[in-house]
């Protein structure tokens, strides 16, 4: 009788479908990510039980930190051969009789969130280091003389009609300094504005209702 | 052991050669980072979108007179520093007693409770209305049912109208909160209002 030998081989299991089908989702996945700009500012964001996503185009963010300083985003739209950023830059350099180089619009329209007086906006530009640059945010002034973050608004509104308002502050940050803003924001026409909040999950039932 | 294997294969011949195995390569590695990789991307992908909650001010035009609301149904809450929250009834008027705070807090059983007392009968239509779709009783689409529960809030006439007003020292987290505590007891009106000087008189009052 011949002995069975069995086969103790090592099973081999062939990756390379397995490789080819991660390769094509990872690049999909690299592909599609989109970054999300870095704040001006640390932002402790409040809690809610909205679960609306905010929109990706079309959105003038305003930042409040605790500190009170308020920072600017508006982003270049869905379309963005239309170039928002660069309108809005050429629209405020009109307003504050201060023109900009070629250089300083591409640049502008490049960088996300900004916050600083217009007397600052150009060596902001032209400043490479991004720790450097970032010396510059200091807020944007809304004193009554000169509010200049009432002109940021008001030019935005009008290079971008269709741009929604979403405001994006510290939780400590003071009401009044929230309600100022609101108050510009309203001035503007536009009573419809976002909370950037972070998903907190409530569940309140028929049962949670006090007998009474 | 070297030695060995060259006898042996003198011993069959020269001709034959060792079995050429196709160059495998172990993919487990890479496998793995690329699982890695892969997780990270869904991951962040799915995560980084921020929440937004939408506010719908009322027009803010000297012209517009505010209609006339009925006291007895207005709610009023009042937020003020280290996350205190006081609510009365009604209006303050001259002449008339002052109406009572009542100290609250931003807690499950705060003013959460009052407003589900005050809200009862549209918290009630509006959860049974979603349970019910859960539940897979009646299927509608979301658009349709976001409709029908913006008409139900519409038709409330018994339900509170809250006047949200914050003071100074009030931070925005309790803003937040608060507008929260509306959307989760499905409060049909209610709206950011100014302090009357009245009432700022009154918060100051009240004992810590």
């Amino acid at each position: 009788m011949p002995k069975i030998k069995s086969i103790a081989r090592s099973p081999h299991i062939d990756m390379t479908p397995m490789v080819d089908l991660f390769s094509l989702l990872l690049t999909f996945f690299i592909l599609t990510a989109t970054f999300r700009p870095v704040d001006p500012a640390k932002l402790t964001i409040p809690n809610s039980v909205s679960e609306k996503v905010a929109p990706d185009n079309d959105i003038m963010t305003i930042f409040i930190s605790t500190d009170k300083k308020i920072y600017f985003n508006f982003d270049n739209g869905k379309d963005t051969s239309k170039h928002f950023r660069a309108e809005l830059l050429k629209a405020m350099g009109d307003q504050y009789k201060i023109s900009f180089t070629p250089k300083e619009i591409t640049q502008f329209s490049r960088k996300s969130s900004f916050g600083m007086p217009m007397a600052y906006l150009k060596q902001w530009l032209n400043t490479e280091d991004s720790k450097e640059s970032d010396k510059f945010q200091v807020g944007i002034p809304t004193d009554s003389i000169d509010n200049q973050f009432a002109w940021w608004l008001n030019k935005a509104r009008f290079v971008n009609s269709q741009a929604q308002v979403a405001i994006k502050a510290d939780g400590n940050a003071p009401y009044p300094v929230v309600k100022k803003v609101l108050d510009l924001i309203q001035k503007n026409g536009i009573n419809k504005f976002n909370f950037v909040t972070t998903y907190d999950k409530q569940e309140v039932g028929i049962k949670d209702i006090p007998k009474q | 052991m070297g030695e060995v294997v060259t006898e042996e294969k003198a011993q069959k011949g020269a001709k034959k050669r060792p079995k050429k195995h196709p160059g495998r390569i172990d993919m487990t590695p890479m496998v793995d980072l690329m699982c890695l990789l892969l997780t990270f991307f869904i991951l962040t992908a799915a995560f980084s979108k921020p929440k937004i909650m939408t506010i719908t001010m009322p027009e803010k035009d000297d012209k517009t007179v505010p209609p006339k609301i009925d006291a007895r149904r207005t709610l009023n809450i009042l937020l003020t520093d280290s996350d205190r929250v006081y609510y009365y009834v009604g209006a303050i008027e001259p002449g008339k007693p002052q109406p009572q705070f009542v100290k609250s807090n931003f807690s499950k059983d705060g003013i959460r409770k009052v407003l589900l007392l005050k809200n009862k009968d549209l918290f009630t239509k509006i959860t049974e209305y979603n349970d019910s779709r859960v539940k897979g009783k009646i299927h509608v689409s979301d658009a349709a049912a976001e409709e029908h529960i913006k008409s139900l809030k519409k038709d409330d006439n018994v339900g509170p109208i809250i006047l949200i007003k914050a003071d100074d020292s009030a931070k925005y987290k309790d803003i937040v909160s608060i507008v929260d505590e509306m959307a989760i007891t499905n409060i049909a009106s209610y709206a950011i209002v100014d302090l009357s000087s009245a009432e700022k008189a009154l918060l100051k009052a009240q004992p810590r």
